[in-house]
C-alpha cells in the first residue's frame, strides 16, 4: 500500500450490508413517492387525485419497513432510541453535523406526516370511516401544510442517506459530495416507476400519468447526467471501479437501469402495451443495483 | 482539569515483542481468539493483522528487502487509536457514545452505543470495529480506568524498550523532537513525527516516530474530518431535489395541454 488514490483507504468497512441495500431502496421510494404525491397534490388536477393517493399508500408501508431495517441492522437492536434519546440522561440528542442523527429524526417526523398523509388518503379512497380524516388532505389548508412539510421530510429521507455516505472516510463515498444528489434523483426515478407501474396495472388512464411518463424520462436523463459527475468527481479514486463492480456499473446501472428505458420511454412503439411498463420495471432494477452497488464497492476496496 | 494525556511511540526502538497487545487484552479482558477462531496468517510473524474490536493494539510488521532478500529491514509499529483532538469518530456518533475524557482522550461508552457502526467508516485510520462479544464498536480508552486512579496505561507499561512512552502531549512532544534531532544527527535523516502538531485533526494524541512514508506504516497521508463533504454535499442534494421539483412541476401544469396537443395516452 505504498501509493493510494486517497488518504480514505485506509479507513474500515462498517460491514453495512444488505438490510442497508434494501433500507436505500425503500427509504428512496417511501420519500420520493411522497414528494411526488406532493407535487401531484399541490399541481395536478382533480383527478389526478387518485395518482397522488397512490403515492401516500406507497410511501407510508416503505418508511415501516425502513425503520424497521435500520433497526435489525444494528448490532444492539434493542438501543435503537439511542439514536434519539440519549440513554445516560433521557434528554434529547440532536447533533445537525450528523446525518446519522438528523436522519433519525427525519425518519421518525417523516413518518408521522406519512402517516397522517396514508390515512388521508384512505379516507378520500372511502376505505376508512374517519370524517376528520378529510380536513388532513389538500385543498384544505392543513392538508397543504401536512404536505409541505412531510414533502420536506420526504427529500430529505431520500437524499440523505447519500450525504451520510459522503461523511464518512471510506474510497468512493468520501471522495465525491455527489452521492446525496445521486440518490434523491435516483429516488424520484424509481418512486415514478413504481407508480407508473402500479397505474398502469389498475389501468388508470388520468393524464397526470402522462406527465410521470415524462418526470421519470428527464429524471432518469438526470440521474445518468449525475452519475457520470459522480465518476468524474471520484478523479484517481475512480479506478477502485475498474474491476467487476464497474461491469456491473455500466451494464446493471447505466444500461439496464437507465439508456433502455430511455429508448422505451422514447420510442413508445417497440413493445407496444408493454412499452412503459418494461421500462419502469427496468427502472427499478437499475435503482436497486446502484445503491447495492455504491454499499457494496465502497466497503471491498 | 488533568492536562492532556496521550501516547508517543517510537517505531525506531520497537522490537515486535507484543508484551503491549498481551497487556492490553489482560487488562481490558478482551478475548485472546476471535470466537474461537486461532488463525495464523501464515506469511508474517503479524497474526493480528489489525486493529478492531478485540485487538486495540496491534504491533505492525512491515518487511522491506530486496529481491534477493540480501539487504533489508524491519519496521515495527505499535499502533493504537490516536485519540484525535478533532476526532472524525465523535463527530459523526449519533448517540452520543463516543465522549472526550478530561484527559483529552476518546472513549466509546459500552452502554450507550448501540451499534449503528457509523464510526468504523468515519475513523480515517480503520481503528474502530465492532467487538463481536459485545455487538458494539470498541477500540482502545488509553486505559480510562486506570488513569482515573493514577496508573500509566497497561500497553507502556509493559513496553520492554519504552517505544511506548505514556505522558502529557507537552512532554511527550518535547521528547519526541529531542529523539528526531538525535535521530537526524546520527545519520537518519528519514526520522520525523507524524501527528504531533495540530495540522492532523487538531493534533493526535497518541503520535508516532516513524523513517519512512506514512503509507509504508498503513497510516493515511492526509486523514481529514469526514463533515469536509456536509455542506456541499447537502447543497448538491437540494439542487438535485429542486430539478426534480421544477420537473415535476413543470410536467403537471402543463400534462393536459400537451395530451390533447400530441393524444398522447399512458
Amino acid at each position: 500500500m505504498n501509493t493510494v488514490p486517497s488518504s480514505t483507504f485506509f479507513s474500515a468497512p462498517p460491514d453495512w450490508g444488505w438490510l442497508i441495500v434494501f433500507y436505500f431502496f425503500f427509504g428512496g421510494l417511501a420519500g420520493g413517492c411522497y414528494f411526488l404525491a406532493v407535487l401531484i397534490d399541490f399541481f395536478g388536477r382533480d383527478e389526478d387525485r387518485p395518482l397522488a393517493r397512490l403515492g401516500y399508500y406507497i410511501s407510508f408501508p416503505c418508511i415501516l419497513i425502513s425503520g424497521l431495517l435500520l433497526t435489525l441492522d444494528l448490532q444492539r437492536p434493542l438501543r435503537f432510541w439511542h439514536m434519539l434519546i440519549e440513554s445516560n440522561t433521557y434528554r434529547p440528542i440532536f447533533k445537525y453535523w450528523s446525518p446519522m442523527s438528523v436522519g433519525s429524526w427525519a425518519l421518525l417526523l417523516f413518518g408521522i406526516f406519512a402517516l397522517l398523509s396514508f390515512l388521508g388518503a384512505l379516507v378520500e379512497d372511502n376505505r376508512l370511516a374517519w370524517p376528520a380524516g378529510r380536513k388532513i388532505r389538500p385543498p384544505t389548508m392543513l392538508g397543504r401544510m401536512i404536505g409541505l412539510i412531510g414533502g420536506i421530510f420526504g427529500f430529505y429521507v431520500a437524499g440523505y442517506t447519500g450525504v451520510l455516505l459522503a461523511v464518512t472516510n471510506r474510497p468512493i463515498w468520501s471522495d465525491t459530495p455527489l452521492l446525496g444528489m445521486l440518490f434523491v434523483v435516483s429516488a424520484a426515478s424509481i418512486s415514478a416507476a413504481l407508480m407508473i407501474l402500479l397505474a398502469q396495472r389498475s389501468r388508470w388512464t388520468m393524464p397526470g400519468l402522462v406527465a410521470l411518463h415524462r418526470i421519470d424520462t428527464w429524471v432518469v436523463a438526470l440521474e445518468f447526467l449525475v452519475l457520470i459527475g459522480v465518476m468524474i468527481s471520484l478523479g484517481p479514486v475512480f479506478r477502485a471501479w475498474l474491476n467487476a463492480w464497474g461491469l456491473l456499473l455500466f451494464f446493471g446501472v447505466i444500461v439496464v437501469g437507465m439508456l433502455i428505458p430511455l429508448a422505451l420511454y422514447w420510442r413508445r412503439e417497440w413493445l407496444g402495451d408493454r412499452n412503459v411498463t418494461t421500462a419502469a420495471t427496468l427502472v427499478l432494477v437499475g435503482g436497486f443495483i446502484l445503491r447495492l452497488l455504491i454499499v457494496f464497492s465502497a466497503q471491498g476496496v | 482539569m488533568p492536562e492532556p494525556m496521550g501516547f508517543y511511540t517510537d517505531t525506531t526502538v520497537c522490537i515486535g515483542c507484543k508484551a503491549c497487545e498481551v497487556a492490553c487484552k489482560e487488562w481490558n479482558q478482551l478475548p485472546s481468539t476471535n470466537g474461537g477462531l486461532n488463525t495464523l496468517s501464515g506469511d508474517s510473524y503479524d497474526n493480528t493483522r489489525k486493529l478492531d474490536g478485540i485487538h486495540w493494539r496491534h504491533v505492525k510488521f512491515i518487511e522491506q528487502f530486496t529481491e534477493d532478500r540480501k539487504d533489508g529491514r524491519w519496521l515495527l509499529m505499535s499502533d493504537v487509536c490516536k485519540h484525535c483532538v478533532n476526532a472524525p469518530c465523535l463527530e459523526v456518533c449519533p448517540t452520543g457514545a463516543i465522549v472526550r475524557t478530561e484527559f483529552d482522550t476518546v472513549v466509546i461508552q459500552s452502554d450507550t452505543c448501540n451499534g449503528c457502526r457509523d464510526c468504523i467508516s468515519a475513523c480515517p485510520f480503520g481503528v474502530i470495529e465492532t467487538n463481536p462479544v459485545s455487538g458494539i464498536a470498541q477500540k482502545c480508552t488509553l486505559c480510562y480506568d486506570r488513569l482515573q486512579v493514577g496508573m500509566e496505561p497497561a500497553c507502556s507499561k509493559a513496553c520492554p524498550t519504552d517505544s511506548i512512552q505514556f505522558g502529557t502531549i507537552k512532554e511527550l512532544r518535547e521528547t519526541a523532537n529531542q529523539r528526531v534531532a538525535q535521530l537526524q544527527k546520527a545519520g537518519e535523516s528519514r526520522a520525523y513525527l507524524y501527528g504531533a502538531d495540530e495540522k492532523m485533526l487538531g493534533g493526535l494524541n497518541s503520535f508516532y516516530l516513524l523513517v519512512d512514508k506514512p503509507e509504508v506504516y498503513g497510516l493515511p497521508p492526509d486523514p481529514k474530518m469526514p463533515t469536509r463533504n456536509l455542506a456541499s454535499g447537502s447543497w448538491f442534494s437540494l439542487l438535485g431535489a429542486v430539478l426534480v421539483g421544477l420537473m415535476g412541476v413543470i410536467n403537471f401544469r402543463n400534462r393536459g395541454a400537451r395530451v390533447e396537443g400530441r393524444e398522447e395516452q399512458p
